[in-house]
């Protein structure tokens, strides 16, 4: 008996998917697991294992088209099957979906190639460099709490048609599920008709979900302007990710009152401490590692920097988890350091180090890049003089650094001297954070890095 | 088959036998059913299915008290309590035939006689004929336990076996032992206008079922005049010409009672022993027939079900894991065994209990974080409308994920009830989902609905 193959949601915000690549050909034969095709998310590229087996009988979707969640993308059975019918149906609903979203999917051809490149040419490349913004992703904001999305499929409801693509999951799974922030979508399910069940919630390791994640995809962000520029304009499809950035600011500038705060820090001891420390480690810590290791010393101090305005309660974390705003080439992401209050300069620097590898390799799993508490900004990189950023929900806060550069200084005895000053704004959510709370920490921040002993207070 | 006559011979007929010589015939295994007796086993021939029938004779007789209060006179005098017995030997003749047909339906051959189990894959009837097969799967039961000093004579001193058997009603009827079967014929018989004491050594009736459950029955039993002593003992039995006289240890003080007859149910006795299962190296511990996974013994071929292994002695266990013992021979991994927690138990008393999962007491002897929920049958008003208002529903349930851990109903059609929210627990389902279905009005059902109501914190008729 013949199947339809559908997309599925591959990461919790996806509602659809384009096909980056087949990695069977109709004819070849299937096995649960294999990698059927490559699939670019609004996150990431991920593997698209079959959870059928028996022949890709045909490809519906072809590399470089979109299909939605739930939309049938081949059709697997046995050899020599009659399939017709199938296919039939599954090309006029391809049709139906194609002439609803035509503009998207004429641009896609072109865009699984070159859509990557028009993004990366526009904004600046390179790790450790966000873009002004913040963050986007975090695509789901509550994965780590609340999972909502991932339990309650109607946040990305498939179309009536995808017969048998809604996640079949017990209540108490899904509730389960919601409680630890595991995405359903990374479960298998043991229970009737492959029901996701109690059982498979709890013998649950992010580990077994992980593996699905891609080894290296082609580096993107090589970016090149076209030898000739368009004279005329042009409609330049949104990636996935791009939406996601797209919806995620928008909702964050638009509903949390913004407020900023601008010091100025000599940096001269921050830089004595890191060319101290680097003659000791084995790798050389990135700047970045310093500015999230003291911002976690000071959100220590001020646990309200790292809370949650949650309407009619404020949740402030007892983790602190730092994002890093990061340019992944694609489009902005924001990989998540855990705990950030309980570790040090060398284990953060490795740890980010990896992140950042991921990122641009597009191969961040949702669980690396949501939920940051608080995040960092850092466009010194870019010769960004200061600026402000726009907050990444669930946090309430978000840093924005820019260029270390000589500045002609009035000291204490009114003389001219020249220091290595550096610019930081924070932007606060005022729902969370009064404009005397956010200054008293931004003080203790800049206080810190000035004197990094203090850290030892 | 490698030679062999059968796929499977079952040893025992009743619910864990034919039920799994079934499920092995639909499953393609050929099979064989030894019986001693007749088909059906205990539960349909001397156990479940006639005293539920007397059960339902007793509700009759009861209707005729409703009548007189609607001013109907009504006249006793024909009423023979043996046309009440036959009726129960009908329902239990019939099914038990019924059971013959099914088994012959499914070609399974059926072999009257006495089993034993000669060898790994050998049965010998009546010492005579030897079976060979691939699986055994021994399914004995039980027999009702005898306590030493009040032994059966099955004319006064009666088993669960001998009051279905019997055709007259007694006077003065005492019980020893408070379990489900006590509390039944307790019922039965107070109903038939018999004086009824049941002496229970633990501290309360039915003691395995929830207290806060219990207490709506003992109060009800007590309202009927049935006299209950617990904390008591029978010390000892006097069998007198004209009555018994019993020595009755209560409140540190010792009582005579004389009756007509006494009923001993103080328990069953497993009949795993002498069956030739030790010989091949089967554990069998005071009668018990030890297993592991998927009801499998020390030898691989030998599997055990029903009352004749340690769970609890209900005919729908030994069904079930009848079913899981056959699946697993035939070659499916399923669930090795049957939860506890999702074995109901039922008591046909009047109001009944339904139930699964632990009481609210041994829940918080087990630690577990639990709540609960408890509506009244009153607030459900159908149970006004039929005049059977006593009884609740009581649910407990973890107290962060609201998973369904327990459900005691007592009441009217309790042993029904249950299952909705067995039903819930098994698929994994919520209290709110129970709580925002949709159930018809007026039904006691709405009670249930109520109890997950009452869970999520609305209930409406409370």
């Amino acid at each position: 008996m013949a199947e339809k193959v559908l997309m599925t949601a591959l990461s919790p915000t996806m509602d659809e998917g384009s096909i980056v690549s087949w990695s069977k050909k109709e004819g070849d034969s299937v096995a649960a697991g294999d990698v059927l095709c490559e699939v670019e998310t609004d996150k990431a590229s991920m593997d698209y294992e079959s959870t059928q087996e028996g022949t890709l009988l045909k490809i519906i979707r072809g590399e470089g088209q979109t299909a939605k969640v739930g939309e049938v993308i081949g059709i697997i059975g046995e050899q020599g099957e009659d399939i017709t019918e199938l296919v039939q149906a599954a090309e006029s609903d391809a049709a139906a979906s194609e002439a609803d979203g035509a503009e998207a999917d004429g641009a896609k051809a072109e865009a699984s190639r070159g859509g990557a490149e028009t993004e990366a040419a526009a904004e600046p490349t390179g790790a450790g460099a966000g873009d002004g913004a913040g963050n986007a992703e975090g695509a789901a904001p509550e994965a780590r709490g609340g999972a909502e999305g991932s339990a309650e499929p109607g946040s990305a409801p498939p179309p009536p048609a995808a017969d048998g693509e809604r996640i079949k999951a017990s209540p108490l799974a899904r509730k389960l599920a919601e409680q630890r922030g595991i995405d359903l979508r990374r479960v298998a399910g043991s229970g009737p008709g492959g029901r996701i069940v109690k059982d498979d919630i709890e013998n649950y390791t992010p580990a077994a979900g992980a593996e699905a994640s891609r080894a290296a995809p082609a580096a993107a962000g090589t970016g090149v302007y076209g030898a000739t520029l368009p004279a005329q304009d042009e409609s330049i499809p949104v990636s996935r990710r791009r939406a996601v950035i797209a919806k995620r600011l928008a909702e964050s500038k638009f509903s949390a009152p913004h407020f900023y705060l601008t010091l100025s820090v000599d940096m001269e001891q921050v830089m004595t401490a890191r060319a101290g420390l680097n003659r000791e480690l084995p790798e050389k810590a990135g700047l970045n590692a310093f500015f999230i290791k003291f911002a976690a010393e000071a959100i220590k101090r001020h646990p309200v920097v790292n809370s949650t305005w949650k309407g009619d309660s404020v949740l402030q974390h007892g983790s602190v988890d730092i994002g890093l705003a990061v340019d992944a080439g694609a489009g902005l992401i924001t990989p998540v350091l855990r705990n950030c209050g309980a570790k040090g300069i060398a284990e953060i620097d490795a740890e980010l180090k990896q992140l950042i590898e991921k990122a641009q390799n597009d191969a961040l799993q949702p669980e690396d890049y949501t939920g940051a508490t608080f995040t960092i900004s850092n466009l010194g990189a870019f010769g960004i003089e200061e600026f402000t950023a726009i907050i990444n929900p669930p946090g309430s806060a978000i840093l924005a650094i820019g260029k270390t550069q000589k500045t002609a200084v009035v000291d204490e005895d009114d003389d001219l001297v020249v220091r290595p000053m550096m610019k930081m704004t924070l932007s606060c959510d005022h729902r969370v954070i009064d404009g005397a709370a956010g200054a008293k920490f931004l003080n203790d921040l800049k206080q810190m890095m000035e004197q990094p002993y203090r850290v030892l207070f | 088959m490698a030679g062999y006559d059968y796929d499977l011979v079952v040893i025992g007929a009743g619910p864990g036998g034919y039920v799994g010589a079934i499920r092995a015939a639909q499953l393609g295994l050929k099979a064989a059913v030894v019986e001693k007796d007749k088909p059906g086993g205990v539960c349909l021939n001397i156990g479940c299915i006639p005293s539920k029938a007397l059960i339902h004779q007793a509700e009759v007789f009861g209707h005729g008290a409703e009548l007189e209060k609607l001013g109907v006179k009504l006249d006793y005098k024909g009423f023979e309590y043996k046309k009440v017995q036959k009726k129960s030997r009908t329902a239990a003749d019939k099914l038990s035939k019924g059971v013959q047909f099914l088994l012959k339906k499914n070609d399974i051959e059926y072999i009257s006689g006495d089993a034993r189990v000669n060898g790994k894959h050998e049965v010998t009837v009546d010492g005579k004929q030897t079976l060979s097969c691939r699986n055994i799967m021994v399914a004995t039961g039980s027999q009702p336990r005898e306590l030493p000093g009040f032994e059966f004579d099955e004319e006064r001193v009666l088993s669960s076996t001998g009051i279905l058997m019997m055709t007259e009603l007694p006077k003065r009827l005492v019980i020893l032992g408070a379990g489900a079967i006590g509390m039944e014929f307790a019922h039965v018989m107070n109903a038939f206008g018999v004086e009824v004491t049941v002496v229970e050594m633990l501290d309360s009736v039915l003691p395995i079922e929830d207290a806060e459950a219990v207490e709506v029955i003992a109060k009800a039993f007590k309202s009927r005049g049935i006299t209950m002593l617990t904390g008591a003992k029978a010390s000892a039995l006097e069998r007198g010409d004209k009555e018994l006289k019993l020595t009755i240890e209560h409140g540190g003080k010792s009582e005579p009672i004389a009756c007509d007859k006494l009923l001993v149910a103080v328990g069953r006795a497993p009949n795993g022993a002498g069956l030739g299962l030790e010989e091949l190296g089967v554990a069998v511990e005071k009668g018990f027939i030890e297993v592991g996974d998927y009801y499998r013994t020390a030898v691989e071929s030998i599997y055990a079900v029903g009352d004749v292994i340690a769970t609890p002695l209900l005919a729908h266990w030994a069904m079930k894991e009848a079913e899981i013992a056959v699946e697993h021979m035939a070659g499916h991994e399923g669930e090795p065994r049957l939860p506890d927690e999702l074995g109901p138990s039922a008591v046909y008393t009047v109001p009944e209990i339904g139930s699964f999962g632990p009481t609210e007491q041994r829940a918080k002897e087990l630690g577990l974080k639990f709540e609960k929920a408890v509506f009244p049958y009153r607030g459900a008003g159908k149970s006004v409308a039929v005049e059977q208002p006593e009884g609740l529903v009581k649910l407990l349930y973890h107290a962060e994920t609201h998973e369904i851990i327990a459900g005691h109903v007592v009441g009217a059609n309790a042993t029904e009830l249950v299952h909705e929210l067995l039903l819930a627990k098994k698929g994994e389902l919520l209290p709110e989902d129970i709580a925002t279905m949709v159930h018809a009005h007026p039904t006691l059902s709405e009670a249930v609905m109520e109890a997950a109501r009452t869970a999520e914190g609305w209930p409406i008729h409370a």
